[in-house]
Order: structure tokens, then C-alpha cells, then sequence
């Protein structure tokens, strides 16, 4: 039984907008402090009037720094699990190494990489960098063994080189597990980049605005801050479901 | 099986590791020659001197392993442990914090997942946020948490633990839906048969079938509310805690203090989810799942 698609969108959105009049509501009635909670009109004010900040916020942190290093850290941690496929050895090695690093608090290397790389965006580029890979990795070593021995078989029996069964047999096979890295590195992406913000910036970008805005209780600003993160994030995310909806369309979960 | 497969993979591992130790030794003398040269010029150069000094440096661009090695074992054995100049003090402010977090996220999210199967409007209405809720990167807003919490007079282990407890109670309701929805049909109908309430079905049947799913969440739970209790102490000026020696560490360049915080760290999180999964292997003796 399957829900219309604007039925789907209806109720979570109905959802929505109670929590937000009753946010109004709360704060007017209550007459809650501005440096507790800002009402949503104050922050919908403050959204429309500092665009120009916001946007060059957003430039800093999501173009120069997030856009790059997910791209750098997905795909070299794609590469590196080539790499483990190709050569038993190397997986063996890497990958219990992997699954430990994707258990540590790796935010804590940011402010080893602000120290390395300065205080523009290259250190937070490389901070998602290192954030992103280690789930690429795991999840694409997994999913290149997803294939079944079956259709393996069936390739060698075509006389098929590792090269071709690759491309035609176990990259398509490992997507969904790689979109399911991408999706997971592109949040991991945004917090990697407003952290290692909070070790030095220049004076933009999201998570220097953030910390600044909070030191001068202007917690509109932070609000109209997250808000627009918040889209961001969504908007990437939204992007990736649908690219993966376009390349897995044969995987079970979509078949209608 | 398994143990094969634990021997099997010893050798590649330990050789992973030493190549990785060798090049960080390697990476030692080069990223620190900004530092050293002058040093080893007055020490009259040569590759003895070299690696004497880049080796050895106070305030090294990259400290070689065995000055880390050295830090924590001077932090966590040679001080008392109640004083602020002891690693394990540290420690013992951030982990407490995130297990506080982590209980109340399980908690949170359990309650959440139970609700979410049992309330269809609930499913529909409630899941795209919590989804959504995800997407705003809490760990940069948790400076505005942390000193809004201290303006109504929450301060000092809660605040951090709440942003522990946001980042903790995803994962976990996402694994108990697919967990607690993982019984199939057949075994619903017999419950049916038997004439059972809805909580009977929840505690006999439901929760049962979802311990797999709750302790996979679990161990991705507790690594998430380690780092959310990390960078809980970043922003505020904590005094304690493993992040604010790293915060500490930044702002006076004392880069072997910053890795040895980061290898406490790291020791914690291996540490959690290791308990974690000592827990899982328990409960599936107790349930009759292993032998």
C-alpha cells in the first residue's frame, strides 16, 4: 500500500508547521528571553536580511571546504578499497584498521590539521578528508564482495578479465553500499568543516559565525546560521537519494 | 571459523602498522625541518643530529610516536589521578559525560522506535524529522546548547551530555525499527493465535528479535557520544575533559599534548565499543542465542 507522493509529504509537513507555531507561541506567550529562544519570526527577520553574510558563509565552508574534501575522501578511500580487493593482503591489514578508525572520535585530529595547513579552508578541506574516508573504504570493500559467487562463476566462464567483471558485474553491485557511504560522509562532511572552524578561521564561514554570534548572544544569527545548514544538509542529501534512485533503480527497495 | 580468521589477519595488521609507524618516523624529520634545522645546523649536522633533534623536539610540527608514548604514560602513571595535570582525570570527565548521554540516547531512542511501530501516523508524520534532525550539524551548534543551557541554569555534566544524547538516539531508533519490525508475519500470526496484547507481543516477541539490530546501533551509538562529548567541551572553556586539553593544546602549540589527548581518546572509544560488544555477547548466552 502506497501513499501518494503528495499524501507522503503531507504529514510530516502538517507536523512541521505545529511545531513551529507552537515554537511561536511558546516563546510570545511566555515572553521567553531573546538569548534562550528566539521566536521563528525573529529568526525568518534576521534570515532575509543578512543574506549576503550567509551566502559568503556558505561559499567558505560548503563550497571551498566540504564539496572538495568529500569529493577527495570518497573517492580515495574508493580507490584504496580497489586496492584491498585486488590484493587479499592489504585487506586483511586495512581493513580491521578501518573499522577501528570509523569508531574513533576522528574530530579530534582538527586541530593537528589547522596547525598543519593554516587557517583557510584547505585545513578544513583536509579534515573532511580524513572524516570521509574511512567510511568509503569499509563500505565499498563490503560492497565489492557483495556479488554473488553465481554470477562471479558466470563471468569466468564467459572468460571474462578482472577488469571487465569488475566494471560490468561488481562495481554495479557495490553501489548501494557506496551511496549508502556517500550519504553517510555527506553529514559527516558539514560537521567535519564548522568543527575544525572552531580551532581558527579566517573571519567567514559557518562555524566561525556560529561561535562569534554566540559570544555576542545574537542567537538569531546562529538560528538563521543553522537554519541554513540545516537546508544545505537536506539538500545534499535529498540530491544523493535521488542519483542513487537513478543508478540502483534494479535494487529491491524500489521495485515497485 | 572466527579464530582462524582473528589469526589470519594478525600478520597483515601488525605489518599495516609498522609500515604506518615507520613513515610517521620518516614524516617526523621532514615536516619538522621548519623547526629543527636551525638545531641540527648548531649540533653540526649530519644524520645522526637529524634524527637526535627531529626526534626529540619541544614543540615538534609532528612529534615522533615514542614522545607520544612517553606523554601518556608521564600523564596517566606518574600523576595522581585526582589532579588537573593527570590524563586520567580527563578521561574520567569526558567518559562520564558520554556515558550519561549514551544511557539517556538509548533510552530516547527506544522509546522513539517503540512509538514509531505502534503509532502508524506516528511512522508517517514523525520519521522525515527525525531524519531531518540529523542533517543540522549539532556538533557546531553545541557552543549555542551548552551556553543557552548555562543561561537557565544547567551547567556543568548535563549540557554535555545532551548533545551526547542528540547525536546517540538516531542510531538507535533507526536499528529498533528495523529490529523491532523484524519478526516476519508467521510469527506475529502465532501471537495472534495465542491471543496476545500488544505488549505482550512488544516484550516476547518484538524485543527479543531486535537485540542484533539494538547492539549494532549500540556500538555505533557510543562512538558518536564520545566524540559529541569531546566537542561539547571545545567551545565552552571547559576546564576538564579531553577536549578541552586538546583545545588547551592548540592555543599554546603543545602539539604532544594535543596527540596524547587524541590517543586517550582513542583508547576510550576502542575501549566503549569493545564493552559494548562484551554486553551483546553476554546477552545472546543469556537469550540462548550462543552456547
Amino acid at each position: 500500500m502506497k501513499l501518494s507522493p503528495l499524501r507522503e509529504i503531507f504529514a510530516p509537513a502538517l507536523f512541521g508547521v505545529i511545531v513551529i507555531a507552537f515554537w511561536q507561541f511558546f516563546v510570545r506567550y511566555f515572553e521567553v528571553p531573546f538569548v534562550i529562544f528566539p521566536a521563528p519570526t525573529d529568526i525568518g527577520a534576521k534570515l532575509s536580511s543578512s543574506i549576503p553574510t550567509l551566502y559568503a558563509d556558505f561559499v567558505q565552508t560548503f563550497i571551498r571546504a566540504v564539496i572538495p574534501g568529500w569529493i577527495i575522501g570518497s573517492l580515495s578511500g574508493f580507490l584504496v578499497a580497489l586496492l584491498c580487493d585486488r590484493y587479499g593482503f592489504l585487506r586483511r591489514g586495512l581493513l580491521p584498521l578501518g573499522n577501528l578508525a570509523a569508531a574513533l572520535p576522528i574530530v579530534g585530529v582538527a586541530p593537528i590539521l589547522v596547525m598543519w595547513f593554516g587557517f583557510d579552508w584547505q585545513s578544513k578541506a583536509a579534515m573532511v578528508v580524513v572524516m570521509t574516508f574511512f567510511p568509503m573504504l569499509v563500505n565499498a570493500v563490503a560492497g565489492l564482495q557483495a556479488s554473488g559467487h553465481l554470477e562471479r562463476d558466470l563471468m569466468r566462464s564467459y572468460g571474462a578479465s578482472w577488469f571487465q567483471t569488475l566494471l560490468k558485474l561488481r562495481l554495479p553491485a557495490a553501489m548501494p553500499f557506496i551511496f549508502n557511504a556517500l550519504k553517510i560522509n555527506s553529514t559527516l562532511a558539514l560537521i567535519g568543516a564548522i568543527v575544525a572552524e572552531f580551532f581558527g578561521t579566517p573571519i567567514v564561514g559557518m562555524g566561525f559565525r556560529i561561535s562569534t554570534e554566540v559570544g555576542r548572544m545574537g542567537l538569531d544569527m546562529v538560528w538563521a546560521e543553522i537554519t541554513v545548514a540545516a537546508l544545505v544538509g537536506s539538500a545534499f542529501y535529498g540530491l544523493l537519494v535521488a542519483l542513487e534512485r537513478w543508478v540502483t533503480f534494479w535494487h529491491p527497495s524500489y521495485r515497485k | 571459523m572466527k579464530t582462524e580468521r582473528a589469526e589470519s589477519s594478525i600478520v597483515p595488521v601488525s605489518v599495516i602498522v609498522l609500515l604506518i609507524l615507520v613513515s610517521w618516523y620518516v614524516a617526523a624529520i621532514f615536516m619538522n625541518t621548519v623547526v629543527a634545522q636551525p638545531k641540527i645546523d648548531a649540533a653540526g649536522g649530519g644524520l645522526a643530529n637529524t634524527i637526535n633533534v627531529s626526534w626529540s623536539l619541544d614543540r615538534p610540527v609532528i612529534p615522533a610516536p615514542h614522545q607520544v608514548v612517553v606523554e601518556v604514560w608521564k600523564t596517566v602513571f606518574t600523576v595522581a589521578p585526582w589532579k588537573v595535570k593527570s590524563l586520567v582525570y580527563h578521561i574520567w570527565v569526558t567518559l562520564s559525560s558520554t556515558l550519561l548521554g549514551f544511557v539517556l540516547g538509548t533510552l530516547l531512542g527506544i522509546a522513539l522506535a517503540v512509538a514509531i511501530v505502534h503509532v502508524s501516523i506516528l511512522r508517517r508524520s514523525l520519521m522525515p524529522w527525525i531524519i531531518a534532525s540529523q542533517t543540522i550539524p549539532i556538533l557546531a551548534i553545541a557552543p549555542m546548547i551548552i551556553v543557552v543551557l548555562g543561561a537557565v541554569g544547567i551547567t556543568g555534566l548535563l549540557p554535555k551530555s545532551i548533545i551526547s544524547m542528540y547525536l546517540c538516539f538516531f542510531p538507535v531508533t533507526i536499528g529498533m525499527v528495523k529490529g523491532l519490525t523484524s519478526p516476519d508475519p508467521m510469527q506475529l500470526d502465532l501471537m495472534r493465535t495465542y491471543s496476545a496484547s500488544t505488549s505482550q507481543v512488544l516484550w516476547k516477541l518484538r524485543f527479543p528479535a531486535s537485540m542484533p539490530f539494538l547492539f549494532a546501533s549500540l556500538k555505533v551509538a557510543i562512538a558518536i557520544a564520545l566524540t559529541g562529548a569531546i566537542v561539547g567541551e571545545l567551545p565552552t572553556g571547559a576546564q576538564s575533559g579531553i577536549g578541552s586539553r586538546m583545545l588547551a593544546g592548540s592555543y599554546y602549540g603543545q602539539t604532544i599534548q594535543i596527540w596524547s589527548a587524541l590517543v586517550a581518546a582513542s583508547a576510550v572509544a576502542a575501549g566503549l565499543v569493545y564493552g559494548v560488544g562484551g554486553i551483546e555477547r553476554l546477552v545472546a548466552t543469556r537469550m540462548g542465542a550462543r552456547p
